[in-house]
């Protein structure tokens, strides 16, 4: 076993993870966020099947990587913190359940679109593409917003609500707004890919996309203040955690000021930045919890649901050696399909 | 509602992840056998600059996109299921378990994913070096992915380098209703991925792969020369294939070998299942057979007198330990077992005799014009991949009633060796501390109407893609390859003139070089 630093004790570790996982989180949202929002833009812009392949291409090369990001997020949070996997999964057992189905619809869809021969083939993976990532954006918004205000947790951590209970108003307008956020975040991404009129439809996209996320960014911003109190202790507790919520203010305003002065490349670093100050919200409004419950003495705290010192720290070292290739590769490629999308011979 | 409220959540679940189980293994198999069929055409390419190499790779590169989306969509589900209808069994083996899951995380699947977007996408973009690079990483991430899956399941199976813990909360052990909370939790990492039986089951399974990706290979090129089509294709693809399915099929049968004499160390009542072995004794081999599991025995049994003792100990008249070892309660079904591991071994056998068949009529040049040879080559690729399908069957089905599989102990200490240790009654004792049983597993939160309906909606989803699977398949099949306009006549620079020539030669001798088999 290698020798800890005085960073990685055994009781610092947990955090270390929680840190990690919230990372793989941050990679996760920021990179399938962009795809998934293509797939909901790909409901209303596209005009031609020209312009619907254009779209399922700039992301063809980079959807299936950019979703191991998630498995690999699920994978760690089953190593490390077990017990938040077994508490969490069970308890959003439908959502989930639809959350797969949409996934499976959209990677399918993508394949089997161009291999159709009848118009009306090709429109029904056209939908299902669309529809698939509309549902999966939605449900990671409603799952965020139930773990933020709560869930009705027993004494052995198991969810003894309903599913209606998880469908309250708070919830599901996180919900809507995750698909704004996405929806912002691939128009952005295909103006970047696209060229001539397509570009320019997708340039008012984007905007509407803007408002229309503002607007909802909001409505959310002021419900967590006013109603959420749990969200909000910590922030009562230390004050300079509100340097988050201010950052990501500016990272929204910014991300608006670049999208109508068309640049694209900044416009997607500052909703990126809006994104990551989004999972550090969440992970400042649930600390040192990792799943709030109604009832504040059966939260799932960080330290309560980890794993033991030896699996965090193997798991730290096969991070250690795993991700800087992972990231190294990962620019290779996204460098490799750099500039804007052409349909080739070995396009969908 | 009230019949909902008496669904059965165990036998629900259990349905939906065989169901689910099943329809993604399909894929790892393709992927896995095709990435090294692709990894040897993107050789030979930049080797021989041969055009064939590179049309074929682009042809075989779009079915293994087409296999790869559905086995990245179908696995995602298998993580998921673990969590939300596995929650206790996640919970108890999550510190030791989910390291590997992890590992082929970070190791695998981005390597995978990855370099799939230049292998798939990337033809024009990168030179063929670059190419075949990519086409190499594809395939080292679906082989590390079977690595990590195949060593996690191997611990359920004959777990090690763990021990059993008391949980903490609050700072205080865990207590629900009375009950200490337990969970495995890892002591020495390389001993877990490393446990008695990973080694040889990995190479077992990665055999079958690599036998499923030959015989998809012979069964199209067997297709297209039943069909008189892209014929100095379909002669290679059923020439190379053949050579993997041929190696695969004998290293198979080793391999299956040793894993039969190690689960019968480690889990003797999942190899008494197998067999159909009720009564500890000595043990014949049943050909066929139709198991009484009332009566505890098997019916109109055709089998070779003790060839089962024989090939478990070397030794006609050794006792093998049967079903009577075994509580009820600890003993596995024996229908499911019993009949897919005959399903597995008979294919197995089928696969020996047909490759050695076709190897003599390739060494008499025979083989490319003799129709029901080729006939059987189309459909051996559904075989191979029902042989994939029941000796996993087979393995799972068998270790019931045990989701995590407890070790015993056997009289001199070394496992499979003397006899198992039985109490006065004469049965097996396990420690259940030590394993988990699959009807303990399952999540407590999920209701059985939940299920239900999840099991149904995948029953729905599958069904579809299944189809839509099969009808792109054949479509991409029955277009064939785009073989470049024939590099003989036309553009005629030096070097291409030169790659023809090395061509040709390879070619006419193709007959007697063996040009295949790299993977095997």
């Amino acid at each position: 076993m290698i020798a800890m630093t005085s960073w990685f004790t055994a009781e610092s570790l947990p955090f270390v993870w929680f840190t990690l996982i919230g990372c793989l989180l941050t990679g996760y949202l920021i990179l399938d966020g962009f795809d998934l929002g293509v797939g909901v833009l790909h409901l209303i812009v596209p005009k031609d099947e020209t312009e619907r392949r254009l779209s399922v291409n700039s992301i063809g090369p980079l959807w299936d990587g950019n979703e191991v990001w998630l498995v690999t997020f699920g994978g760690a949070l089953f190593a490390m913190f077990p017990y938040a996997y077994a508490t969490a999964f069970p308890a959003f057992y439908t959502a989930f359940i639809l959350l797969l189905f949409a996934l499976i619809f959209r990677a399918v869809s993508m394949e089997f679109r161009g291999k159709m021969h009848s118009k009306l083939g090709r429109r029904m993976w056209d939908v299902g593409f669309g529809i698939g990532s509309l549902l999966a954006a939605f449900l990671f918004g409603v799952a965020g917003g139930n773990v933020v205000s709560g869930l009705e947790l027993n004494e052995r951590g198991d969810y003894t609500g309903s599913l209606m209970d998880q469908l309250s108003p708070y919830p599901l307008t996180c919900g809507l707004l995750i698909v704004l956020l996405f929806t912002l975040h691939g128009a952005i991404f295909l103006y970047m890919k696209l060229t001539g009129d397509y570009q320019q439809r997708i340039a008012n996209a984007a905007k509407v996309s803007w408002v229309l996320f503002a607007i909802v960014y909001g409505i959310v911003t002021i419900w967590t203040l006013a109603s959420v109190p749990r969200a909000t202790e910590n922030f009562a507790d230390v004050p300079a955690l509100w340097l988050i919520p201010a950052f990501n203010v500016a990272m929204v305003g910014l991300t608006g000021w670049m999208v109508w002065r068309r640049f694209a490349f900044a416009a997607f670093l500052c909703n990126a930045g809006s994104i990551a100050s989004m999972v550090i919200l969440l992970a400042a409004a649930l600390f040192p919890n990792l799943i709030n419950a109604t009832d504040p003495a059966m939260d799932l705290r960080i330290v309560d649901a980890a794993s033991s010192t030896r699996t965090l720290t193997i798991g730290l070292i096969v991070v250690g050696i795993g991700l800087p290739f992972v990231l190294i590769y990962t620019t290779i490629i996204y460098w490799t399909f750099r500039g804007k999308t052409r349909l080739e011979s070995h396009s969908y | 509602m009230e019949l909902f409220a008496a669904l059965d959540t165990v036998l629900l679940s259990r349905l939906q992840f065989a169901l689910t189980i099943m329809f993604h293994y399909l894929f790892p198999p393709l992927t896995i056998g095709l990435g090294v069929v692709l990894v040897y055409l993107g050789l030979r390419y930049v080797m021989t600059g041969d055009r064939l190499f590179r049309d074929a790779q682009k042809f075989w590169t779009k079915i293994y996109a087409l296999n790869f989306a559905m086995g990245v969509s179908t696995g995602i589900v298998m993580e998921f299921e673990f969590g939300t209808n596995w929650s206790v069994y996640s919970e108890f083996v999550g510190d030791v378990f989910g390291s590997a899951l992890a590992a082929e995380g970070i190791f695998a699947f981005f390597l995978e994913s990855g370099f799939l977007a230049v292998l798939v996408f990337g033809w024009d973009r990168v030179g063929p070096k670059m190419h075949l690079f990519s086409t190499m990483m594809v395939s080292l991430g679906s082989i590390f992915s079977a690595v990590w899956i195949v060593a996690a399941n191997s611990w359920q199976q004959t777990p090690a380098g763990h021990h059993i813990v008391p949980v903490y909360r609050r700072g205080e052990p865990w207590v629900v209703d009375g009950e200490l909370m337990m969970r495995a939790e890892i002591t020495d990492f390389w001993a877990m991925v490393f446990n008695p039986t990973t080694v040889i089951r990995l190479t077992h399974t990665l055999t079958g792969a690599f036998i499923v990706g030959g015989s998809l290979v012979a069964s199209v090129g067997a297709w297209y020369l039943l069909k008189n089509r892209h014929i100095e294709f379909a002669r290679r693809s059923l020439n190379g294939g053949l050579i993997v399915m041929t190696i695969g099929a004998f290293t198979a049968a080793a391999t299956g070998h040793l894993q039969a004499k190690i689960t019968y160390a480690y889990q003797p009542a999942k190899m008494a299942a197998y067999e159909g072995h009720f009564e500890t004794g000595p043990g014949h081999l049943t050909v066929f057979g139709i198991p009484d599991v009332k009566n505890e025995t098997v019916r109109y049994d055709l089998s070779i007198p003790r060839a089962y003792s024989f090939l478990l100990k070397e030794d006609l008249n050794a006792e093998i330990v049967g079903l009577d070892r075994f509580a009820p309660e600890d003993r596995p079904p024996i229908w499911i077992p019993f009949v897919t591991y005959r399903v597995m071994v008979g294919i197995g056998t089928y696969l020996i005799v047909l490759s050695i068949v076709a190897v003599v009529f390739r060494l008499r040049n025979k083989l490319y014009t003799h129709r029901p040879l080729l006939f059987l080559f189309v459909i051996t690729v559904f075989l191979s991949l029902i042989a994939n399908h029941g000796g996993w069957v087979a393995c799972e089905v068998g270790r019931q009633p045990w989701i995590v599989h407890p070790p015993l102990q056997w009289t001199g200490g070394e496992p499979g060796v003397g006899d198992v240790v039985v109490d006065e009654t004469g049965v097996v004792q396990y420690d259940e501390t030590q394993g988990l049983r699959t009807t303990d597993a399952v999540s407590k939160a999920i209701s059985g109407e939940q299920v239900l309906g999840s099991l149904i909606g995948f029953g729905l989803i599958y069904g579809l893609l299944f189809i839509v699977w099969i009808t792109v398949l054949h479509q991409k099949i029955q277009k064939g390859p785009d073989i470049s306009e024939d590099a003989d006549t036309s553009s005629a620079s030096v070097e291409d003139l030169l790659d023809i020539s090395s061509s040709r030669v390879s070619h006419s001798k193709h007959m007697i070089e063996p040009n295949g088999g790299s993977g095997a």
